[in-house]
C-alpha cells in the first residue's frame, strides 16, 4: 500500500448532458464524480454533451473532489473525440468502459501520454479507472489490474456483467459473488482500489445499505453511485466504528512508544503490534479523519519510522 | 419620502395612514390600551341563528367604507371570503377593505370586485394573482402586508378596526360556540380567528356543520359571537395542503437540510427542553426529519413544536420527542385529525403565537426556527414577499415573528434558483431584518451573522463549510452572471409592515 491515501468510497455518476446536474457537482459530498459521456447520453446528444462537459470543467477549476469522465468505449467511434474535448480541461482521469482485456487500458494509456505531452501536462496526470463489466473482463481482470501505472482501481459493473451472462441481477447479489471476489483479488494484488457496481433502485436505501455492507466485507473500498441521495448511506457504512477507532488509537500510541524504545514491534493487550497492524490502524484513523470522526495529526515519521 | 433605518424609501402616508418608518426589531414601545368595542346584551331566548349570509350582512350593519375579515385556515380551499364579497356586491355595498388573516390564489375570484370598486384595499398580505396584478399596475388596490403576529397586534391596538368578522366555523352550534376540529370542512386550529372574535365590532360565525348546542370542545365561545349563519360549504379542506408537505427528494434540498441539521447540532440548543418551529416546505421537513433522528438517537425530550403544524410534528409529539405542540394553523389533514383528539396538541391564537405587544409571545420561547426566503442580501435581510420579477406574490406569514423570537433563526434556501442567484447585494423587498437572522444555509455553504461568533467558531471547528456571505454571493454570480435589475416606477402599491407596526419596506409598481 502506498503512503498516499485517498478515500474513494463514493463515485457519483453525473450525466454529461444535464447542465442542471453538472452545476451541482461541487455541492455533493461524494469522494469523486464520474461525468458520463457514455450510456447516459443518447447518440443525438454526444457532441453537445462533450462541449458542455468541457465548458463545465473549464469553469469548475477550484475543485473539491476528484472528477473523472466516463468516455465512450474504445470499441466505438466516439472515444477519441471525447478525449479531445475534455482532456485540455484537465479532469483527474478517465473511466474506461468495457475494459475487457489489458490491451484496452494499454491503448488508452498510450493515447493519454500523447495528450499529456501535447498539452504540457505532467506524464501520468490522467488516471484510469477501467470498468470490468463482462465475463471476459472478469476473466482478464487480474492482468488488467497491472496494465498501467495510471490505474487507481478497477470498477466492477454488474448491469452489463449480468447482461453478458444472460441472467437477471438480484438485490441480494448471489450471482455477482464470484466476479466481485475476483475483482477484489485483482485489485488487492496490484495495490489498487476495488470499486463496486451501482445500485440502481434509488428509493430502496435499506437494500443499498445491505449491499454496501456486503461489498465492504468483501474488500471493496468504494462504490459507484447513480444518485446523490445514496452518498450518505455509503459513507455511513464505510465509516469506521468507534471501537475500531479506539483500538487504532491504542495501536498508534503503542507503536510510538516502541519507536521511542528503538523497536518496531510491541505487544498490546497480549497481541503483537507490527507493521501490518500499524498500517491497518493508520488506514482506519485516516478514514475516521476523513469522516470527521477524529481530529488529530498523524505523524508519518513516528508511525512508520521514516518519512 | 421618508427613509427607515435599513435605508428603504417610504411614502409619508399610504392608504390614508401616516407611515412609521422601521427602526429596529425590539425597541418600539406600544402606548395606550387595548382596542374596545361596544358592550352587548343577549337575553335568554334571543336568537342568533340567521338564514342567510345576506341577512347576517344586513343585521351586522356593514356599510360602504367599512372593513371585513375572514381567516385563512382552509387556505386555498376557502370558499367563504369569495361568497361574502359576492353577497356584499349584490347588496350594492362598495369601498370595503379586507383585513383577512391571508388571501390565497383561490381568492383571485375577487379581482372583478376590486375592479368594480366593491373592494378598495387589503389590510393584509396576499398570495398569488392579486399581488401580481397590483405590482403590474393592472389593479388599483393598496395592500398592507402584515405578519401573523403583526395582524393580531393591529387588531388589538385598534390600528385596524374590523367592522364585521365572518368566521368560518367547521363545527358550530346555534349560539355561536365553535371549533375547527370536526365536520366536513374541519381545518383544525382556529388560531387566526381568535383576535377577530375578540376585537371585531360584529362577529358572524358561518358554518356548514350546525350541531346541537353546545359544541364540544369550545374553541371560540358563544360570548364573543353575535350571529350564526348556516351555508352549504365553507370550502375544501383537502386544499389546506398547498405546498409539498413531503420531505424533499431533491438532492440539493437534502444537502441544505443536512447542513441546517449540523448547524442546529452545533448550536448547543438541541438538549432536553428543545423547542422548534419549521414550515411545510420540502426542505423544512427534511430538516425536521434530521432533527427527529438526532433527538431520537440522543434521547432528547423537547418541550414544544410551534407555528403551523404538519403531520411530521404530530409524529414527533406521539414519539415523545416533544411534550406539546402549539398550533396556530394546521398545515395538513394529519395535524387536523390530531388536534381534535390529543390534549397535548394545543390550539394557539395568533396573539399568543407572535404578537410583539403582549406580555410575551410563544415565539420568544423558541430555540430554533427554520425559515425560507425568495432572496437574501449580504446584510442577512430576507425577502419572502416579492420575487426576482418584482411582483408581490407571497404573504409574510410568521416569518419575521419567529425570526425575531427564536434564539437561532436559520434561513434555508438554494443559492441558485433556476438561473438566479438568491443572495444579492440588496433584496428587492425587505420582509425580515438581518438583525433577527442568525444563519443562512445554502447547498454551497453556510453564512453566519456576525452576532453569532461562538456558533461560527464551533461550525468551523466541526468542519462544516462556513463561508462569508459576500463570497457566497460572488460564487452564485460567477455561475449565473449578474442579473439585470428589475426596474420600478415611483408608485408605491403596497407596504410591508414589520410586526411592531412600523414599515420595513414599500413595494413599487414594476416598469414594464
Amino acid at each position: 500500500m502506498k503512503n498516499s491515501f485517498r478515500l474513494r468510497r463514493s463515485l457519483l455518476y453525473v450525466p454529461g448532458n444535464m447542465p442542471s446536474m453538472l452545476q451541482n457537482i461541487p455541492i455533493f459530498e461524494s469522494d469523486a464524480v464520474m461525468i458520463d459521456l457514455e450510456d447516459a447520453v443518447p447518440y443525438s446528444e454526444k457532441d453537445a454533451a462533450r462541449t458542455l462537459v468541457q465548458s463545465f470543467l473549464n469553469t469548475c477549476q477550484d475543485r473539491n473532489k476528484e472528477i473523472f469522465v466516463r468516455i465512450n468505449s474504445l470499441k466505438t467511434d466516439w472515444w477519441q473525440q471525447d478525449l479531445q474535448a475534455i482532456l485540455p480541461a484537465r479532469p483527474d482521469g478517465v473511466r474506461l468502459p468495457e475494459a475487457d482485456s489489458p490491451e484496452y487500458v494499454e491503448h488508452l494509456d498510450t493515447v493519454l501520454t500523447e495528450f499529456e505531452e501535447e498539452l504540457g501536462i505532467e506524464i501520468g496526470h490522467f488516471k484510469i479507472l477501467p470498468s470490468i463489466e463482462t465475463a471476459e473482463g472478469v476473466i482478464n481482470c487480474i492482468k488488467t489490474a497491472r496494465s498501467s501505472s495510471r490505474l487507481i482501481g478497477l470498477a466492477f459493473g454488474a448491469e452489463d456483467y449480468t447482461a453478458s451472462l444472460e441472467i437477471e441481477r438480484t438485490k441480494t447479489g448471489e450471482e455477482l459473488f464470484a466476479a466481485r471476489t475476483r475483482v477484489v483479488w485483482a485489485c488487492k494484488s496490484a495495490g489498487i482500489q476495488a470499486i463496486d457496481t451501482i445500485f440502481s433502485d434509488v428509493s430502496d436505501m435499506e437494500a443499498l445499505r445491505r449491499e454496501t455492507t456486503l461489498i465492504k466485507t468483501l474488500g471493496f473500498s468504494g462504490k459507484s453511485l447513480v444518485n446523490p441521495r445514496q452518498i450518505e448511506v455509503v459513507h455511513e457504512v464505510f465509516a469506521p466504528k468507534q471501537e475500531e477507532i479506539d483500538y487504532a488509537l491504542q495501536v498508534i500510541e503503542a507503536i510510538q512508544k516502541a519507536r521511542e524504545m528503538g523497536t518496531g514491534v510491541i505487544s498490546l493487550g497480549g497481541k503483537m503490534v507490527d507493521a501490518p497492524v500499524v498500517k491497518r490502524a493508520v488506514k482506519i484513523l485516516k478514514t475516521a479523519q476523513a469522516h470527521g470522526l477524529i481530529d488529530m495529526q498523524l505523524d508519518e515519521e513516528v508511525i512508520y519510522g521514516h518519512k | 419620502m421618508v427613509t427607515n433605518s435599513l435605508g428603504r424609501q417610504l411614502p409619508e402616508t399610504f392608504f390614508g395612514k401616516k407611515v412609521q418608518p422601521y427602526q429596529d426589531p425590539y425597541n418600539r414601545k406600544p402606548v395606550g390600551n387595548h382596542a374596545t368595542r361596544h358592550l352587548r346584551r343577549h337575553n335568554p331566548g334571543d336568537n342568533k341563528l340567521l338564514d342567510s349570509l345576506r341577512a347576517a350582512i344586513e343585521v351586522s350593519g356593514l356599510k360602504s367604507g367599512m372593513c371585513i375579515a375572514t381567516h385563512h385556515h382552509l387556505r386555498n380551499g376557502d370558499a367563504l371570503l369569495n361568497l361574502v364579497v359576492r353577497e356584499i356586491d349584490r347588496m350594492g355595498i362598495r369601498d370595503i377593505r379586507i383585513a383577512s388573516s391571508s388571501v390565497h390564489p383561490v381568492h383571485a375570484e375577487l379581482i372583478p370586485f376590486i375592479q368594480k370598486g366593491v373592494i378598495s384595499g387589503f389590510e393584509c398580505g396576499v398570495n398569488g394573482l392579486i399581488g401580481e396584478m397590483v405590482s403590474r399596475g393592472e389593479l388599483d388596490c393598496p395592500i398592507i402586508v402584515r405578519t401573523h403576529g403583526g395582524r393580531a397586534r393591529s387588531l388589538i391596538t385598534g390600528e385596524v378596526v374590523v367592522d364585521v368578522a365572518f368566521i368560518a366555523a367547521p363545527s358550530c352550534d346555534c349560539y355561536g360556540n365553535m371549533n375547527g376540529f370536526f365536520g366536513p370542512s374541519a381545518c383544525g386550529s382556529l388560531g387566526y380567528a381568535f383576535t377577530d372574535a375578540q376585537y371585531a365590532r360584529c362577529v358572524v360565525a358561518v358554518t356548514d356543520n350546525l350541531t346541537a348546542a353546545p359544541v364540544a370542545p369550545v374553541s371560540i365561545p358563544q360570548s364573543l359571537v353575535d350571529y350564526v349563519v348556516q351555508i352549504d360549504t365553507l370550502g375544501d379542506p383537502r386544499k389546506i395542503v398547498s405546498t409539498t408537505t413531503q420531505v424533499t427528494r431533491d438532492p440539493v434540498g437534502l444537502q441544505i437540510a443536512r447542513y441546517a441539521a449540523q448547524v442546529i447540532d452545533a448550536s448547543g440548543l438541541l438538549r432536553d427542553g428543545f423547542s422548534f418551529q419549521t414550515g411545510a416546505g420540502g426542505i423544512s421537513l427534511a430538516v425536521a426529519e434530521q432533527v427527529r433522528r438526532m433527538m431520537s438517537q440522543a434521547q432528547i425530550k423537547g418541550s414544544f413544536g410551534c407555528g403551523g403544524i404538519t403531520g411530521y410534528f404530530v409524529d414527533m409529539l406521539e414519539e415523545g420527542l416533544f411534550r406539546t405542540l402549539f398550533d396556530v394553523q394546521c398545515f395538513d389533514l394529519k395535524a387536523v385529525e390530531s388536534i381534535g383528539r390529543n390534549l397535548h396538541h394545543q390550539e394557539m391564537s395568533a396573539d399568543t403565537y407572535a404578537n410583539p405587544f403582549n406580555s410575551g409571545a410563544m415565539v420568544n420561547l423558541l430555540d430554533c426556527v427554520i425559515l425560507g426566503a425568495t432572496e437574501i442580501d449580504v446584510n442577512f435581510n430576507v425577502n419572502v414577499n416579492t420575487e426576482s420579477n418584482g411582483y408581490l406574490l407571497h404573504n409574510t406569514g410568521g416569518h419575521s415573528d419567529a425570526a425575531a423570537g427564536a434564539k437561532l433563526s436559520i434561513i434555508t434556501a438554494p443559492l441558485l434558483r433556476g438561473r438566479l442567484p438568491i443572495i444579492r447585494d440588496t433584496v428587492t423587498t425587505v420582509t425580515t431584518p438581518g438583525r433577527t437572522i442568525d444563519v443562512i444555509v445554502t447547498e454551497r455553504g453556510i453564512a453566519v451573522n456576525d452576532h453569532q461568533q461562538e456558533l461560527k467558531q464551533e461550525l468551523i471547528r466541526r468542519k462544516v463549510p462556513v463561508r462569508d456571505i459576500v463570497e457566497l454571493r460572488e460564487e452564485a454570480c460567477r455561475i449565473t452572471g449578474e442579473p439585470r435589475p428589475v426596474e420600478f416606477t415611483d408608485e408605491v402599491v403596497a407596504l410591508i409592515e414589520y410586526r411592531d407596526g412600523t414599515i420595513i419596506d414599500a413595494v413599487r409598481k414594476v416598469k414594464e
